[in-house]
């Protein structure tokens, strides 16, 4: 009796085991075209084998007890399969870069439009978002030019905030000479490298 | 006494500050029909303007989607029926380090990756109930088959 009854226990969990195994669902993936005409790569893994989708509207389906199968789906199966997911993507984030009078900062004539540009994506975005990047060149140390680059990102932000942005709709950040517009050798004088970056978001 | 207490205060203000301000990694931007953002026993709305934070699991219902623009400038967008949980995310906005890692149970996403993604290899990845993804810098659509 007793035994019988482990017996019919140990069925149950194998059971559900099995249950469990057979409903996991199987997913799909497709790589789309990169909006910059670049087109990136996603690997699929699922339990000890891999595939890896480097092509525009590559395709893998994996799960389901099944290996991964790959082929290349098209733009309107995306759209009838995709189409109400990447219809709420956020906009893309904008950007602007600013430029500085030498030694001030004081903006150039160019880069007032910028601003009045900024300005009116921001006021058409739903909950803007505008994030303040300073960069410098490779004059000094890799740690005064990340204090540097925020220094600027801060001053500029004290800029935006009197022309009617949110003080907390505007972050910043200083990524130091760690992004050069024009790639230099250490200790090189280069005034495009030093600017502040704006994305709106 | 009174001095000790102040001071104590203070640090636990200066303590508390950083977390608090650190913790949204993201922001709704778009969002239709039924949505809601799971936080703990929270249910918040996902109204545009709100904010996401790790361990948050992001919930669409069967006329609902929501899309949000993350602090690595990653967009993402969650289809009807959706459950997304956001399990960990770190971003360093000076030298653009961190991971991102959600877990699709349910549902489908559009994804166009950021500043993580593109520092590093699998410093991105998606899980969902059969299978790991790895983000190597790209847009790419994910669906979990037979549940959306």
């Amino acid at each position: 009796m007793m035994r019988r009854a482990l017996r019919a226990g140990a069925c149950g969990i194998m059971l559900a085991l099995l249950a469990a195994c057979a409903s996991t669902p199987p997913t799909t993936v497709v790589l789309l075209p990169g909006q910059s005409g670049k087109t990136g790569a996603v690997v699929v893994r699922d339990g000890g084998t891999e595939t890896v989708l480097s092509t525009p509207y590559a395709s893998a389906r994996s799960g389901g007890g099944q290996p991964i199968e790959q082929r290349t789906t098209s733009e309107p199966e995306v759209e009838k399969q995709f189409g109400e997911t990447l219809a709420s993507l956020p906009p893309r984030p904008t950007k602007y870069t600013l430029y500085f009078l030498s030694g001030t900062d004081k903006f150039t004539n160019e880069t007032k439009k910028e601003v009045q540009q900024v300005l009116a994506e921001v006021a058409q975005r739903p909950a803007a978002e505008v994030v303040v990047i300073g960069h410098t060149d490779r004059v000094g140390s890799e740690h005064d030019n990340d204090k540097l680059s925020l220094q600027r990102a801060r001053r500029v932000k004290a800029l935006l905030i009197p022309l009617g942005i949110p003080e907390e709709r505007i972050v910043t950040a200083g990524r130091g000479e760690r992004e050069p517009i024009v790639p230099t050798a250490d200790n090189v004088d280069e005034p495009k490298n030093r600017r502040v970056e704006i994305n709106v978001r | 006494m009174k001095f000790l207490s102040v001071t104590l205060l203070a640090f636990v203000a200066l303590l508390a500050a950083p977390v608090s301000s650190a913790e949204d990694i993201g922001q709704v931007k778009v969002t239709a029909g039924a949505v809601h953002i799971q936080r703990g026993a929270e249910r918040l709305p996902a109204t545009v303007g709100a904010r996401v934070r790790v361990s948050d699991t992001v919930v669409t219902g069967s006329d609902g989607s929501v899309g949000i623009t993350f602090t690595d400038n990653t967009l993402l967008s969650a289809g009807p029926n959706s459950v997304l949980m956001l399990e960990r995310y770190t971003f360093n906005s000076t030298t653009h380090d961190g991971k991102f890692h959600a877990r699709l149970n349910r549902g489908s996403l559009a994804i166009v990756s950021g500043k993580i993604a593109k520092q590093a290899p699998d410093a991105m990845v998606i899980k969902t109930p059969s299978s790991l993804l790895g983000v190597r810098g790209t847009e790419f659509l994910v669906k979990v088959e037979g549940t959306e």
